[in-house]
Order: C-alpha cells, then sequence, then structure tokens
C-alpha cells in the first residue's frame, strides 16, 4: 500500500526530536522494568486526549523510515479513529501502512489484540485511557504509586473475590488485570479479556501509552503475564457458541451486529483483516444469511 | 576541528534507539549497529552514537576516568548532546564506560527508588568482544527459554555485579554493552549466571 | 447483507467539508475577520490565551474563528500549535508592581495609594440587552480619560500589609527555576508554582466553581480582595549569549492578591495569608477563582485539616484540564463495541444463571448464594 508524500513543515512523525528523546528514554525504561508504568511529560498532540495520544506518541517516537504500520481500532481497520491515524502517520512520517498483521512492524490498537499470531519483529502499540490497574479501587495516584512500590496487590484481589461472591464468578470482562513477570499487576487497556493469553509469552514487543494519564509501560516479548485469578475460581476467556458467520472462525473474538429491531443479528470477526484473509483463501461461514436468535 | 555528528539526525537517532531498545527488549541477542561516526578517541563510535540519541539537556551523561581525561570527548558530547556532564555519577541518566574492567560499583549509579524505578542510570559499556551462544547463561523477561552471552573485558567480579543488581529489581541499573557495530542489553530484569 | 463500516476514510474526508461549510455559515452574511474577532470578542481571545498557555491574540482570534466560536476546541488548537514551537528559554519574571494599569481595584481599603481605578469593566452595568447593538451603529463616545494610575504611586496592597507584618511574606526567590507540566510530568505532592501552572492552565469554569465552592464552605479560606489590577507589563528576557536582559515586548495581564485570614499557631503570630491569580488579558473572574483555590490548595502547608475538594491537589490538579476533560468526556463517541460486547455476554450469562437458580428450589438456591458469598 503507497502512502501519500509527508507534509512539510513537521518533523518526521510530527514529534520534534526533543521530545522522541524523552519517551523513547521512558520506553527503554518501560521495557528494563516489565509492567511499572514510567511517567512521561506527554505532549498536547493535535488529536483529543482520549483518543490515542499515548499510543500515538509512543508511535511516532519508534517509527522508522523502513517501518510498516497497521492501526486497528476494536479490531478493525477500517473504524473512523484507526483510519484517522494511520492517516496521520502516512502523512507525517510517510511510512507504508498496510492492513495485513503479519506485514507490520508496527501495530498500533485500541481495544483488541490481533487474532493472528505476531511475531517476533513486530512492536505491538496500545493506546491506553486508564494505566493504573488500582485506580477504581484507590483514586489517589500517591496511594497507588506506594501500592506499586510494596507489590501491595491486596485490594485487587478482593476486589475480584468480591465478584465471585456477588455473581459466582469474575465480573471483569474487559481491562482485565495481570500480574507480569511476577512483580508488576498491570492494565492490558480495555482489550476484552478473551485476548489477555496473547499477551503471555508473545514473540512481540508491546508497549504501552497512556497520553493523558502520561504514562508509558511495557511487556517484552516472551514474557509471563499471568490473569489474576484463585484457585477455585481460574481465569476463563469468553467463549462464543457459534463461528463467524462470514467466515466460519471458531475461537476467535466475534462483534455481535444487529440487523433489524426484531432481533435479527450475526456474529462476525472483530478482526476484520482476520475475517478477510480465511475468506480469501476460501472459508465461508453461512453466507452472511442472518441468524435470528429468539429473545429469552 | 570538531567531529561532526549524524549526518541524518533524525533517521539516525532512530536507528541506534530502535538497536538500543531490541537489545533491551530481547537480552542475550545482537544488534546491529552502524554509526557513520568518528569521535575522539577513546570515545569510541557507538557510546557516541548512543549519546547522541538518547542524551540531551534533560538527559545528564556521566564519563569514566579515561574520557574525562581527554577534553575532546567532553566538548564533542556538549556540542552534539547538549547534556550536562556530570561527575556525580547518582545524577547521570546515561554511564559511558570506555573502560569497562574499571568500572565503578554498579551501586554508586542511580539505582532509582521503590516508587520511581525508572530514575536509574543507563550504563553503556565499551566491549571489544561481545558473542552470542556462549558465556553468561541469561533468563528472564525478554528470553524465550534461555541465552547466552559472552562480552570482554568486564569488571572481574561482573556476575556477582550483575547478581546483585537483578536482587534490588525493580530498582537497578541497565547495561547497554557496545562493541564496533554491534551492541546486546542486560536491563535489571535479566537474571544471570556464570557461564 | 452484512453492513461493514467500510469507507471510513470517505466518510471522513466528507465530514471534514460539512464542517468547512457549517464553520462559513450563510455565506450572503460577511465573513468575520481575525481582528474583528481579536478587537470585539477580546475577553474571550484573552481566555483561549490563558487557558492556551500562549499569548498570541492573533493566533487565538484565529483559533475561535476556526473552532466555531468553541471554547476549548480553541484552547485545544493553540495548545497543540504551542508544543511544536522551540522553547528558547524562560523570560525574567514579570515586575506586576511596576505595572501600567488599566483598572486597578482594592476591596480591602475605601481609599489607598494610587487609587481606585474602575477602567473598563461589567461591574456596575445592568445588564439590560442594548438593542442599539443590533443596528451596529456608531462608535461609541470616548470616555474620560480616566486618571491612570500611576503604577510607581501604585504599590501593591500585599507590599502595604507586609509592611507591618500583617500578612504572611512571599515565599523568597530561591533561583531554582519553577517546574514546567508541559516538560515534566506532574508528580504529586506538587508545589505551589506547578500548581498554579496548572490553574492558570485550568478551566475557568472548573475552577471558578472550586472557588465558589470553598466560599459555601468546603474549605473556607475566608477571603478578601487585596486587589485587582490590569495592565500592561514588559517581559524580558536574558539571552545566554548576552547574559543581560533585553525586552521582548508587552503583554496584558490581570493580577489578583487575595487576603486570607489565618489564626496563627504557638510559633508564628496570627497573620493575613495570601491566595495568588494570574492570567493573561483581561481575566478576572479567572484571576480571582485561581486565587481562592490557590489559597485553599495551601491548607496543608498552612496545617489546616485537609478535607474540601478544593484542598485536594490529586482532585484539582488532575481535572482541572479543559482539555484533558474534555477528551476523556467525548472519547466516548469512539466505538467501544468489543468491550460492550464483553459485557453483554457476562451479563445474559448471568441472567441465564439468575433464571436458572429462580426455576431451582427455592431451599437449594439459598444455599448456593451463601457458598458463594463465603
Amino acid at each position: 500500500m503507497s502512502a501519500a508524500q509527508p507534509d512539510t513543515g513537521y518533523n518526521f512523525a510530527y514529534l520534534d526530536e526533543g521530545t522522541k528523546r524523552m519517551i523513547r528514554r521512558a520506553i527503554l525504561k518501560a521495557i528494563a522494568i516489565p509492567g511499572y508504568q514510567v511517567p512521561f511529560a506527554s505532549r498536547e498532540m493535535p488529536m483529543p486526549y482520549g483518543w490515542g495520544t499515548g499510543g500515538v506518541q509512543v508511535t511516532a517516537a519508534i517509527l522508522g523510515k523502513d517501518d510498516v504500520l497497521k492501526v486497528i481500532d476494536q479490531g478493525s481497520d477500517d473504524t473512523t479513529n484507526a483510519v484517522s491515524i494511520r492517516a496521520f502517520f502516512a502523512r507525517t512520517a510517510d511510512v507504508a501502512v498496510t492492513t495485513r498483521t503479519r506485514e507490520a512492524t508496527v501495530i498500533q490498537t485500541r481495544h483488541r489484540i490481533p487474532e493472528a499470531p505476531l511475531h517476533e519483529g513486530q512492536v505491538l502499540v496500545y493506546q491506553v485511557p486508564i494505566p493504573e490497574p488500582l485506580r477504581y479501587l484507590e483514586p489517589r495516584e500517591t496511594e497507588t504509586r506506594q501500592l506499586h512500590a510494596l507489590a501491595e496487590y491486596g485490594l485487587m484481589h478482593v476486589k475480584l473475590y468480591e465478584d465471585i461472591a456477588r455473581h459466582g464468578h469474575i465480573a471483569t470482562t474487559y481491562a482485565y488485570p495481570v500480574e507480569v513477570a511476577g512483580r508488576y499487576v498491570m492494565d492490558p487497556s480495555p482489550t476484552p479479556k478473551f485476548d489477555n493469553p496473547k499477551m503471555d509469552d508473545c514473540p512481540a514487543l508491546q508497549l504501552f501509552g497512556a497520553g493523558r494519564e502520561k504514562r508509558i509501560y511495557a511487556v517484552p516479548p516472551h514474557t509471563r503475564v499471568k490473569s489474576l485469578d484463585f484457585e477455585d475460581h481460574p481465569f476463563r476467556v469468553q467463549t462464543f457458541d457459534r463461528p463467524c458467520a462470514l467466515c466460519g472462525a471458531e475461537g476467535v473474538y466475534l462483534d455481535e451486529v444487529l440487523l433489524d429491531d426484531a432481533g435479527g443479528r450475526m456474529f462476525v470477526c472483530s478482526d476484520t483483516d482476520h475475517c478477510e484473509e480465511r475468506r480469501a483463501d476460501g472459508h465461508v461461514g453461512t453466507g452472511g444469511v442472518a441468524e435470528t436468535v429468539a429473545h429469552a | 576541528m570538531l567531529a561532526r555528528g549524524f549526518t541524518d539526525p533524525v533517521h539516525d537517532s532512530q536507528g541506534v534507539f530502535r538497536a538500543v531498545m531490541d537489545a533491551l527488549a530481547r537480552p542475550g541477542t545482537i544488534q546491529g549497529l552502524a554509526t557513520g561516526l568518528e569521535p575522539p578517541s577513546p570515545l569510541t563510535a557507538e557510546l557516541a552514537a548512543i549519546a547522541l540519541a538518547l542524551a540531551d539537556a534533560d538527559a545528564p551523561l556521566w564519563l569514566d576516568e579515561p574520557l574525562r581525561q581527554h577534553p575532546a570527548v567532553a566538548e564533542f558530547l556538549r556540542f552534539h548532546t547538549g547534556a550536562r556532564l556530570t561527575g556525580t555519577p547518582s545524577e547521570a541518566a546515561f554511564a559511558l564506560v570506555s573502560d569497562p574492567a574499571a568500572c565503578p560499583e554498579f551501586g554508586t549509579f542511580a539505582q532509582g527508588t521503590p516508587a520511581y524505578p525508572d530514575r536509574s542510570t543507563t550504563l553503556v559499556l565499551a566491549v571489544s568482544d561481545l558473542s552470542c551462544g556462549e558465556g553468561w547463561r541469561l533468563d528472564g523477561p525478554g528470553i524465550r527459554g534461555g541465552a547466552r552471552l559472552a562480552a570482554a573485558p568486564v569488571p572481574a567480579d561482573m556476575v556477582e555485579r550483575l547478581g546483585r543488581n537483578h536482587a534490588g529489581f525493580p530498582q537497578g541499573v541497565d547495561l547497554i554493552l557496545a562493541a564496533a557495530g554491534r551492541l546486546a542489553a542486560l536491563p535489571r530484569s535479566t537474571r544471570v549466571t556464570g557461564g | 447483507m452484512y453492513v461493514a463500516v467500510k469507507g471510513g476514510e470517505a466518510a471522513i474526508a466528507n465530514a471534514h467539508r460539512l464542517l468547512a461549510e457549517a464553520r462559513r455559515g450563510d455565506s450572503s452574511v460577511p465573513e468575520l475577520s481575525v481582528a474583528q474577532i481579536r478587537e470585539q470578542m477580546a475577553l474571550l481571545v484573552d481566555r483561549v490565551m490563558t487557558e492556551g498557555s500562549l499569548y498570541d491574540p492573533d493566533l487565538a482570534a484565529l483559533a475561535l474563528k476556526q473552532a466555531r466560536g468553541d471554547l476549548i476546541e480553541a484552547v485545544f488548537l493553540v495548545r497543540a500549535y504551542r508544543t511544536t514551537l522551540p522553547r528558547f528559554g524562560a523570560s525574567e519574571p514579570v515586575e506586576t508592581g511596576a505595572m501600567s494599569l488599566r483598572r486597578r481595584i482594592s476591596a480591602t481599603y475605601k481609599d489607598l495609594p494610587g487609587g481606585q481605578v474602575l477602567g473598563p469593566t461589567f461591574d456596575y452595568t445592568h445588564r439590560l440587552i442594548d438593542f442599539a447593538l443590533a443596528a451596529e451603529g456608531e462608535a461609541p463616545v470616548a470616555a474620560e480619560s480616566e486618571p491612570l494610575a500611576d503604577a510607581a504611586h501604585a504599590p501593591r496592597v500585599t507590599d502595604l500589609l507586609g509592611r507591618d507584618g500583617l500578612i504572611e511574606p512571599s515565599a523568597a526567590d530561591d533561583g531554582s527555576p519553577p517546574g514546567d507540566l508541559t516538560r515534566e510530568p506532574l508528580d504529586f505532592p506538587a508545589d505551589r508554582a506547578l500548581r498554579l501552572q496548572a490553574l492558570a492552565r485550568g478551566d475557568e469554569g472548573f475552577v471558578l466553581a472550586l472557588g465558589y465552592s470553598t466560599q459555601r464552605g468546603y474549605g473556607r479560606t475566608h477571603p478578601f480582595v487585596g486587589e485587582i489590577r490590569v495592565g500592561t507589563v514588559a517581559v524580558e528576557f536574558v539571552p545566554e549569549e548576552l547574559g543581560f536582559a533585553v525586552p521582548l515586548g508587552e503583554i496584558d495581564l490581570t493580577e489578583c492578591q487575595m487576603v486570607n485570614q489565618f489564626h496563627g499557631t504557638a510559633e508564628v503570630p496570627p497573620q493575613f495569608t495570601r491566595g495568588y491569580g494570574l492570567a493573561f488579558g483581561q481575566s478576572e473572574r479567572k484571576a480571582m477563582a485561581m486565587a481562592l483555590v490557590d489559597r485553599a490548595l495551601r491548607a496543608e502547608e498552612l496545617g489546616e485539616p485537609v478535607g474540601a475538594p478544593a484542598q485536594d491537589q490529586e482532585f484539582v490538579l488532575a481535572h482541572c484540564d479543559a482539555l484533558q476533560a474534555t477528551g476523556f468526556v467525548e472519547h466516548l463517541k469512539l466505538p467501544h463495541y468489543v468491550d460492550f460486547q464483553a459485557e453483554l455476554e457476562l451479563v445474559r450469562r448471568l441472567r441465564a444463571e439468575h433464571a436458572a437458580r429462580h426455576a431451582a428450589p427455592k431451599a437449594g438456591t439459598a444455599a448456593e448464594m451463601k457458598e458463594a458469598a463465603e
């Protein structure tokens, strides 16, 4: 895929070199201390806070002219914010862009990890809204920082156990906390917990950028990432009781698409690239024919 | 005349950073590093490249004794990075060590604090030999199964030092080992045992 | 039959065209010039400069035009522009005591050296819509030029109080450069200089409401307006290579010194304390609200109990920035269907389990619940 000519007037990948150095230093420390949130002087970006400014700054700091960039939001390359961020880098960095997971060297994502296994040469950059896994349990930064320093994660276990008491199982379905390399508890960003197992022993480097909250953290490749759980309530991911209606894939995360106001709906791959590749390989689902699920 | 800096500061810096990033993310692997620099001796091209790519007014540099003895080195680094040169190892963001066998105790450099372990020094050691598949045994984040790495010269008690450094995790220093045209890294998260 | 969300690119381009059209409005109505906005929407321009942390009236006016008058959007444009500017260094501190005054009032003294100068203020206007303005009539009659206060003879009220030791002295300048939260991430506890920077950049509405809350008992500070001064000050800069200060130009500022009660301690005799506010242009509401919140945030330093929202620096500083707030609130517009799907699946499962429990014998359900609760 060819990229547009870069705009003149801005540095390669928009950020000035001083800002890139600052972010790069933060990334190096983040890699050396897996799961620890490194504070960084997040800049005001030309897109709003909460729309991926952290991920964009991390991507801008690591991107080189030979990189091939993929941007997804909700697993899809075609959602408006993914399109907008991809266009931003095509314009300011003139890098090659792709929708193919395996062709990309840098993948910026919001809310999903691609279905296709990642490989050694890749970097996955997550956009993170609230990097602090303890934030909803303890709103104060001064407190949570101490809790991390002391590796005191009792609060988190209490919260998860309260879920079990109330609902019979853990009721956290996304942004499900993980323990990284046996030390720091980390927020995986609001990916569905379905994606948590992909973080463990992942061959790609995983970088996390939170712009508004001014934090960068990392999971090096081949690092143990364990979803918090209990012996009597082991971690489980969501399962779907039907395959993708378009490509017939099983064991993938599905989006529910409403077709009408009478309960008609279909389930299709959230990872659009994965779905397209499967269909290109001749896989067919139930033919894209709507199936109606009766309301209970 | 002052030796020149990067030919293409934007992309050369990015290339050096990515090599360092990949080395830290995958301890035990060796990353290529072409610099095109000819800094004043005894500063090696690799040490110079890492300093130019990552140091600036917000990231002070510490130089070891042989580097300090050559004013041309300080002049080169000041001009190209704008970084403050500090004589206090615990203030340094990066420590450039041209004579690694005589490197001060790692504990004299910034270790970070329990709340901010990132506020620590990155040591850049100029080694002459660097190879993987032999030498120390490495395991930890970034390493699939196990890895081996050999570098020389290094302090005689290198393995003990690395052991103490790792034992202090999440505090501690991170090491970059840079030889001609290549580098490897030993972050504090890596457990190193004798080869 | 599957309606994929394809064509995002085309949709975005089209939205941009629609926005440009909506911005212009009815093209039979003459277009606003940047100079018109700068001159006639001056207080709005001042607010954009203050919250945008950039003194440039023309740029702020242009941002307002581009933003269709959306204040926060204009601040956003200015801030995003500001981050790309090279930094040459920090100016010398401006001397507000030597301000060329356009307005200067004190609520703590009936009269004082230099006098009370009302200047251009809404304070004593009757808020009656002036339909004559709709007729776009004549230029207003020039005001009788009020005798401008002579800066040399209008000492700051806090200096007058300070002479008698009635107010705490300003903290001495230790020469260390003040922090800059646009260059270093904010770290708690933040010192007063950083707090003031955050408040100056902070959303006027948020800071106003917090200041108001202190007046209603959520962290009372017993404030008096020692002085509000509006006027022009010179900005100077010391270039490294020259070693002496050179003038860069002049800027308009509003400064508010709030004088607050304090009872003293065993060691310190009772004296008044300070709250400080400073904003670009004429931004009195902002400067006053900022001074109230500044004083409230000093509670811990002054040994007062900390409990009210305005006294809680993590709460205030983490939430006062309009750009951070608007970004995160508005990002809820972005698709969240992947997470929603995860919640949907869970709620369906919980409902199914609930239904199954209710279908089962009552005793069994109770026992099961009890077990789960343990």
